[in-house]
């Protein structure tokens, strides 16, 4: 285990806005090949945390450490360059373009030709783009325009471009969400292969526990600000506290896996 | 010492119109989201109903209730604006709804020289304060005593009107949401209605006021509309009390302006508000706002390079072009000349706007500094033609590049007030140092040399370089170069996420097209052999921004045939008729609210409707869903 490199290191986050704080003292870990769930009720400072990591918030305090490198104060593209692929939790795509030129556009960032006013961008990186959609199953839909694409359709494009630079690291923020139950798992799926294979560590938030404890190797429980619980998906589950928590939310995990889908 | 003062105490009289009339733009835009460049014609049509009542009807209460009435003459036209125009464009893109109001300024242009005739009308003192109180030797006028308090009641009235009024709460809580505002059953309709009524009101008031000070003229309107974004740039788009301290400011920095740079004195103002834009890009008192929602567009089809069928027609019509000589007169040629020039800054234009999404209202600024830059090479250095035309479109570079840089800070609205504001300071600059460009007289004998005198041989150089620049521009729009600009118009947050530095392709794109322009401005200057402050006027860049609109702001060289048709057409009509601003402004009405495609957009949607149908047996064909965004 030790031999496995650390991809992402988290030391003592905190945020806070106003009196409140968002974020307090959260640390963690993140190994390559790993697949961690950060999850936690609503408020509980999933998305503060996600947008430090990604460089769109700055936290007060603490130390984030990616790929070796110290990115507090870091712009999101600066972040991406170490070898960052995202996904947003509402999908942000390119709207007026097709299907295998939003890739494209990420590939041709990754090869530094942004100021390339010559080259036809159609015809540039064509192979790879059209191998990364088949990666994730969209190779039929290259030549459709990006804009008619149904969401499910647009999360797997996300996906693909979040994986054009080659990424180490996938930070994905609630990446089935508004998406049906099937669509869910298969995604996740996917995304768990190819991690597997290419070795890339993901760190995830999720409000479906079933995503959730079907894919994650290892889970985070954020509460307040705070990391309550951390560890496998069977430790976490049998974790008291989070039991509380997740039944004084009203979302009862515990009743639905009862039927002993996860068991 | 007490000079300073009065100067200081003048500046602040100034400053109350200012006020009034931003504070109204503000409200507008808060609840409304449109920013109403008509704005300044209210103001000025205030003035003009003002000039006539108090005229008319004599005494203190003549006087006093003139402006009043005035102000809500104009307000019940600001409803009628808002009835008819306005209720069809709430929802259409940011570009169509600056355009549509900047039509009606248009038309209001013509309008009150039309109703009041061209020359600058003084009116009456007011009655109470027509005399001068004496301060330490120095002579400050009553009514500017009258002004100075005047700003702070209104303050203060406005600040009792939203924070006590039920009406005040219910415009709060739109300008916060106004969906949910919608969704508790608030007659959303006549409360937009009501708040256009006020802000219009505010700028006539504004316009009223203004009478025992300045003589009402019909250029009055830019004048103040310039001012009033500078204000809202500094202060904030929808603080009231940013739009106050804001005036004045911008109004001390006017008077003070005057006694350091006698000859730029806007040089001030625009350093000040250089510096707001670096450290509070959203204004003193604004809020920053989230990414605005976008609107991909009317259209989601994706951009295509020409099939080589295309290209062939391409070609045709340019062999064609290249013949004209051939059959057309001397006139025909300097009109075509003049046709290839202005295709070259509209395709400049439409690069900004189509590819990048920036909407500048300030464009003709880079084609005028193109323009200068030649007369200075050709008149000053005397260096020759083809030096001169390759040198001169740098200083519309170099401007692109200084003004650039700050616009792109900004986006929408804001980008299309800085952009404006700035063409306005190039123009003052133009207007103003006499000493280097020749103020109003300009700078004249800028002739061709002898090898492209005759106009065929002009002719065929402007449709030479017209052909290089359509085809340049198209090879950028398809270049990695050009589809990192289109991701960071699309969306921000996914460009950045792939490791695209927007700000710095948009400042790029910006320094292209403003080079563009430079060169059509540059083979301007050699057309008319002189160059002139309005090269760089607020009509030339509208006039640019209808062309690429008639074109189809969704296509790739829609410009091109929307600059044929349009400058054709305003050949044409200047030669037909002396209302030439008025029938242009309805025009551009006409084509926001029922043709906002354009022509090659329009043709566009047939032929890819004609393609659909003919193969809608597609089983890729899922019905189109939304992005939540």
């Amino acid at each position: 285990m030790s031999m496995v490199p650390t991809l992402l290191s988290v030391e003592g986050l905190t945020k806070s806005y106003g009196g409140v704080h968002a974020v307090r003292g959260v640390s963690f870990e993140l190994r390559a090949g790993e697949i961690l769930a950060l999850i936690g009720p609503n408020g509980a400072g999933k998305s503060t945390c996600f947008d430090m990591l990604n460089g769109q918030n700055i936290p007060d305090s603490g130390r984030i450490t990616i790929l070796g490198e110290e990115t507090v104060g870091k712009k999101p593209r600066a972040i991406w360059r170490l070898g960052v692929g995202r996904t947003f939790q509402i999908t942000a795509t390119f709207p007026t373009m097709t299907v295998r030129e939003n890739v494209q556009v990420a590939l041709v960032s990754h090869r530094h030709q942004l100021f390339n006013l010559w080259s036809s961008t159609p015809d540039f990186a064509r192979e790879e783009a059209g191998r990364l959609l088949d990666l994730v199953g969209m190779g039929a839909y290259a030549e459709r325009p990006c804009g008619e694409l149904a969401y499910g359709d647009l999360k797997r494009l996300e996906l693909a471009v979040a994986l054009a630079n080659h990424p180490k690291l996938l930070l994905m923020d609630e990446p089935t969400a508004g998406m049906a139950p099937r669509e869910r798992i298969e995604l996740m799926r996917l995304t768990a292969t190819i991690a597997r294979e290419q070795s890339i560590g993901v760190l995830f938030t999720e409000h479906d526990m079933d995503v959730v404890f079907e894919h994650a190797d290892r889970i985070l429980v954020l509460n307040r600000g705070s990391l309550i619980a951390e560890g496998s998906p069977e430790g976490v589950r049998g974790n008291a506290q989070v039991r509380a928590i997740y039944l004084g939310e009203g979302l009862v995990y515990d009743a639905r896996h009862r039927d002993g889908a996860h068991v | 010492m007490a000079f300073y003062v009065v100067q200081f105490l003048t500046g602040l009289a100034s400053a109350a119109s200012l006020f009034l009339v931003a504070s109204g733009l503000s409200i507008i835009f808060g609840v409304t989201r449109i920013v109403n460049f008509a704005h300044g014609a209210f103001y000025m049509l205030g003035a003009y109903i003002a000039f006539t009542l108090t005229e008319r009807f004599s005494g203190a209460l003549g006087f006093w209730g003139g402006i009043v009435v005035a102000a809500l003459v104009v307000a019940i036209v600001g409803v009628l604006v808002e009835m008819v125009l306005l209720r069809r464009i709430y929802h259409s893109p940011e570009l169509f709804q600056l355009l549509a109001t900047f039509g009606l300024t248009l038309m209001v242009q013509d309008i009150v020289v039309l109703i009041w005739g061209p020359s600058d009308l003084v009116g009456r003192r007011a009655p109470g304060f027509k005399g001068a109180v004496d301060f330490f030797g120095q002579n400050i006028p009553s009514y500017d005593l009258f002004l100075i308090v005047l700003g702070p009641v209104v303050l203060g009235i406005l600040w009792l009107l939203f924070q006590r009024t039920r009406w005040g709460i219910l415009v709060r809580a739109a300008t916060q949401d106004r969906d949910m505002v919608a969704a508790l059953g608030v007659n959303q309709k006549w409360l937009f209605t009501s708040v256009f009524a006020v802000g219009v009101f505010l700028a006539a008031l504004g316009g009223a006021l203004q009478i025992p000070r300045d003589a009402v003229h019909h250029a009055m309107d830019l004048r103040i509309i310039v001012d009033v974004f500078v204000v809202v740039v500094i202060g904030g788009l929808g603080s009231i009390i940013g739009a106050f301290v804001a005036a004045v400011l911008v109004s001390e920095l006017n008077a003070f302006g005057i006694l350091v740079f006698p000859k730029i004195s806007i040089i001030l103002v625009f350093l000040v508000m250089a510096v707001v834009l670096i450290v509070r890009p959203w204004g003193l008192f604004g809020k920053p706002e989230a990414p605005a929602r976008r609107t991909p567009g009317l259209t989601v089809n994706p951009w295509r390079p020409w099939t080589s069928n295309e290209r062939l027609a391409a070609l045709a019509a340019l062999i064609v072009a290249t013949a004209l000589p051939l059959f057309g007169g001397n006139y025909a040629l300097t009109v075509g000349s003049e046709i290839a020039i202005f295709v070259i800054f509209a395709v400049s234009l439409h690069f900004l706007m189509s590819v990048g999404g920036l909407a500048s209202f300030g464009h003709a600024a880079y084609f005028g500094l193109g323009a200068y830059g030649v007369a200075f090479l050709a008149k000053l250095a005397g260096l020759p033609m083809i030096v001169c035309l390759l040198l001169g479109p740098l200083l519309g570079l170099v401007g692109a590049a200084v003004f650039g840089f700050f616009a792109v800070q900004l986006s929408g609205v804001y980008f299309a007030m800085l952009t404006l504001a700035f063409a306005q300071i190039v123009w003052s600059i133009a207007f103003q140092w006499v000493a280097v460009t020749g103020g109003d007289n300009g700078i004249l004998g800028v002739w061709p040399e002898k090898w492209a005198a005759s106009p065929s041989h002009f002719y065929w150089l402007s449709l030479g370089i017209a052909a290089l620049a359509v085809i340049v521009l198209r090879i950028i729009v398809f270049s990695p170069f050009g589809f990192a600009l289109r991701a960071t118009r699309d969306s921000p947050l996914r460009s950045e996420a792939v490791g695209i530095n927007g700000k710095r392709i948009q400042w790029t794109a910006f320094v292209i097209a403003g080079t563009v322009a430079g060169l059509a401005g540059a083979l301007f200057a050699y057309l008319k052999g002189s160059v002139f402050p309005d090269n760089m006027g607020i009509s030339l860049s509208v006039d640019a921004l209808v062309m690429v609109l008639l074109g189809g702001v969704e296509t790739v060289s829609g410009a091109v045939v929307g600059a044929i048709v349009y400058k054709a057409l305003n050949i044409w009509l200047v030669s037909q008729t002396d209302w030439s601003k008025l029938v242009l402004g309805a025009f551009i009405v006409l084509i926001v609210v029922a043709f906002p495609k354009g022509i090659v957009g329009t043709l566009d949607s047939i032929i890819s409707r004609r393609r659909k149908s003919s193969s809608s047996n597609s089983p890729l064909l899922t019905s189109r869903v939304e992005t939540a965004e």
